[in-house]
């Protein structure tokens, strides 16, 4: 387990964390290298799937980050999406999914500083749970042993 | 060969049961918490079900499972490769507990999957597998066998056929080799068989197949489809709980480089089942899927396949969320 | 019930209506959905605790529409599902007639969607009984033993989409989990699969979920999936104080938000 390495993908949108995360990097700081970032247009179009298809892939964890309530670019992506974010982590909390590896935030272009220390929170957390086994082993079950054939 | 008749007591029972699991997989009927049969591997004796009438699905997973490889597939930049499936890995199965509509099923199949080409899948499977099937000592409106040409005792497709007798022992009848190697790999477990007649469930016989299929020949352009699906909401329940529907549906998947290609059942009572690349959809509406469900197992079947494609086993109608009852449409449908 | 079929018989004879979506005995002794197109077989019509399921589905079936007009006969959720399709712009509502049916099984006096909503607010709007003590049960695991529970019950889907075209609510053309480019849902029924469908199914039903069952009834292999919806349904009145199908303006709760929706988690 030591060896562990988290793979933490980090879906933002455009306008906001994505030029913050720019910033944590042209203000030289450094953070977990752990994170891959997908950039959309507004956190409006990460759509749940998106998050579902992140973890079949075998991340262990993820970020959604984008601009705080009222500074989105498009008025109210933000909005939308902050709604679509509670009914997920409510029926994610009811299937059993743990909605520990999914950190939600808000990142403006001028938070370079609090960028590093989201992903740097997000990657310590997800090391000390660990790979997430139960998800990848959801997605490698094939149908009943007896008739598989892989 | 010929039918033998032996008498297997019910403790001997446990014991076949025992050897048999020994040696190989057994498919058998489980009784779950909410009442429902589902047939489970090599579930422990004491939880096999033997009073149920039908299972929620049919058995034909064990043959046609509802998600099976074709081969897979590594697709680098230059070059891709293909791995066959290891058909010989296919484990040695023993169906247990199967009554005679679901085991006539696998012929009905075999009419399918083998009518030109074999399919390679399912006929391993089928010749890995040995069906221990037991007679019908009960039934339900929903059930019509007698009408599709099949009974509660028919041996059709079991290698071994077991009926009960009123006492709880049953006699066996051994039907095939495959039958006969299991009878001669136990035979302490079967003794001679008594000159009494087992216990078996009468069907009451609703329709004659050979005149629906005489009436389907001129009924395609009938009001009878619109009028009496109107009700049907369009799933895949019917097709999915069938012993012998077979429509399967042929998708890729991948996963970086690798990837994999498999065959799932597909139901055409879905919208989408025939619907063109063009947006052309030659069944555009839920009666002509209806229409379509009936005429494959009732007229195209027999025609070309030379068999019927029901057993009358009643899944679709007790499955059904809307109450569609396949033998009284047909019951219907012989008169209009 | 002889209320119910007089009332039928009236509508199609005036021809106020084409065809009467109402429920008839099967001979199983099952209750089924019925359409009456002749005022003479009005009485077969029937309303008893037989009665189970959603009509609401067919207003938004092609041959179904075909027939012409429709009355249709309505308990609590049916009612609650011609709001959300109202609502949504799939039916208008001049265009049906609801036989309104009372928990008490009385034939009620609904003359338009305006006294329908009257009735609406007056009713228990939660989720059933027998549903709130499974979800309060489910509530109580723990995440690890929820995710146990849930994979017990998706091993057994088969994908027969039976809880999906039961459903008043999903009568989209292409259902997302149909559409291939990307291919959003694995096709196979295994584990991974079947969750992520029902998964989506729940989602996509989020604040527009009237808390019939009809999913969770008409499942072939018994996946109690209506839990999924409803649980939803209850949060979505926990955090927007909104119970789906109460007026026939409702706006759709994922598409729409409030500066100051409520949330512990984003940070």
């Amino acid at each position: 387990m030591s060896d562990f390495e988290p793979k933490v993908v980090a879906f933002v949108c455009n306008w906001c964390t994505y030029a913050g995360a720019d910033l944590t990097g042209t203000s030289r700081i450094k953070y977990a290298s752990n994170v891959k970032i997908i950039r959309f247009p507004c956190t409006g179009r990460i759509d749940f799937m998106l998050l579902l298809k992140a973890f079949a892939n075998g991340a262990d964890g993820i970020i959604v980050s984008g601009c705080h309530p009222n500074d989105c670019h498009y008025t109210s992506g933000n909005f939308h999406a902050k709604r679509r974010w509670i009914m997920f982590k409510e029926l994610m909390d009811f299937m059993g999914i743990d909605m520990n590896r999914i950190t939600f935030s808000w990142v403006s272009a001028a938070e370079g500083a609090r960028w590093a220390d989201v992903v740097n929170s997000t990657v310590t957390r997800i090391r000390e749970l660990g790979p997430y086994v139960s998800y990848k082993e959801l997605v490698n079950k094939s149908v009943e042993e007896e008739v598989k054939n892989d | 060969m010929e039918t033998t008749r032996k008498l297997i007591r019910k403790q001997s029972l446990e014991k076949l049961y025992a050897h048999l699991s020994g040696s190989r997989k057994i498919y058998a009927p489980v009784t779950a918490a909410n009442k429902q049969v589902d047939y489970k591997y090599n579930p422990p004796y004491a939880e096999v079900a033997s009073d149920h009438i039908r299972s929620t699905l049919s058995v034909k997973n064990i043959v046609f499972p509802k998600v099976e490889n074709l081969f897979l597939f590594t697709n680098n930049r230059t070059e891709s490769t293909i791995t066959d499936i290891e058909l010989f890995k296919i484990p040695e199965v023993v169906l247990w507990g199967a009554h005679p509509c679901d085991t006539a099923a696998f012929d009905v199949l075999r009419s399918i999957f083998c009518w030109d080409t074999k399919d390679e899948f399912f006929s391993q499977r089928v010749e890995k597998l040995t069906v221990i099937g037991f007679a019908c000592h009960k039934s339900d409106d929903y059930c019509f066998c007698t009408s599709t040409g099949l009974s509660p005792d028919s041996s059709k497709g079991s290698d071994i056929l077991l009926s009960r007798l009123q006492n709880g022992d049953y006699v066996a009848d051994i039907i095939t080799e495959k039958g006969n190697a299991i009878l001669d790999s136990c035979p302490g477990l079967f003794e001679a068989a008594p000159d009494e007649k087992p216990v078996i469930t009468e069907v009451k016989v609703k329709f004659s197949h050979e005149q629906v299929t005489a009436k389907l020949a001129n009924a395609f352009e009938h009001p009878f489809w619109i009028e009496n699906s109107l009700r049907c909401i369009g799933c895949g329940a019917c097709a999915y709980v069938c012993p012998t529907c077979a429509c399967f549906d042929i998708q890729d998947e991948t996963k970086g480089k690798n990837g994999k290609r498999y065959r799932s059942w597909d139901s055409c009572g879905f919208g989408l089942f025939t619907l063109h690349t063009s947006g052309h959809n030659p069944r555009q509406v839920q009666s002509q899927r209806w229409r379509q469900r009936i005429m494959h197992k009732f007229s195209y079947m027999p025609d070309r396949n030379e068999s019927l494609g029901c057993v009358g086993c009643g899944r679709c109608s007790s499955g059904c969320p809307v109450d569609m009852n396949i033998s009284e449409q047909l019951e219907a449908l012989q008169n209009i | 019930m002889t209320n119910l079929i007089n009332r039928a018989k009236e509508l199609l004879e005036n021809g106020t209506v084409k065809v009467v979506i109402g429920y008839e005995a099967g001979p199983t002794g099952l209750a089924r959905p019925a359409f009456i197109t002749d005022p003479a077989k009005a009485g077969k019509l029937i309303y008893d605790d037989r009665c189970v399921q959603n009509l609401a589905v067919y207003l938004t079936k092609a041959e179904v529409k075909n027939l012409g007009k429709m009355a249709i006969v309505s308990t609590l959720p049916v009612m609650r599902s011609i709001m959300m399709l109202i609502s949504e712009h799939q039916v208008m509502g001049d265009n049906i007639v609801v036989l309104g049916i009372s928990t008490e099984k009385e034939l009620l006096d609904i003359a338009d969607i305006g006294v329908m909503k009257g009735y609406i607010e007056k009713c228990d709007l939660r989720n059933p009984e027998k549903d709130r003590e499974t979800l309060a049960m489910l509530n109580a695991l723990t995440p690890a033993e929820r995710f146990a529970w849930w994979q017990k019950e998706m091993e057994k889907c088969i994908k027969c989409y039976a809880c999906r075209q039961a459903c008043p609510m999903c009568y989209c053309i292409r259902c997302t989990v149909e559409v291939n480019q990307p291919q959003w849902i694995p096709v196979q029924a295994n584990p991974h699969g079947s969750t992520e469908w029902h998964i989506l199914r729940a989602m996509h039903l989020a604040g527009r979920c009237i808390s019939c069952g009809e999913c969770g009834r008409a499942c072939p292999v018994g996946i109690p999936c209506h839990l999924l919806t409803m649980q939803l349904a209850d949060q979505v009145n926990n955090y927007f104080h909104v119970h789906a199908g109460t007026s026939d303006n409702m706006t759709s709760v994922l598409s729409t938000y409030e500066p100051n929706d409520k949330e512990s988690f984003i940070i």
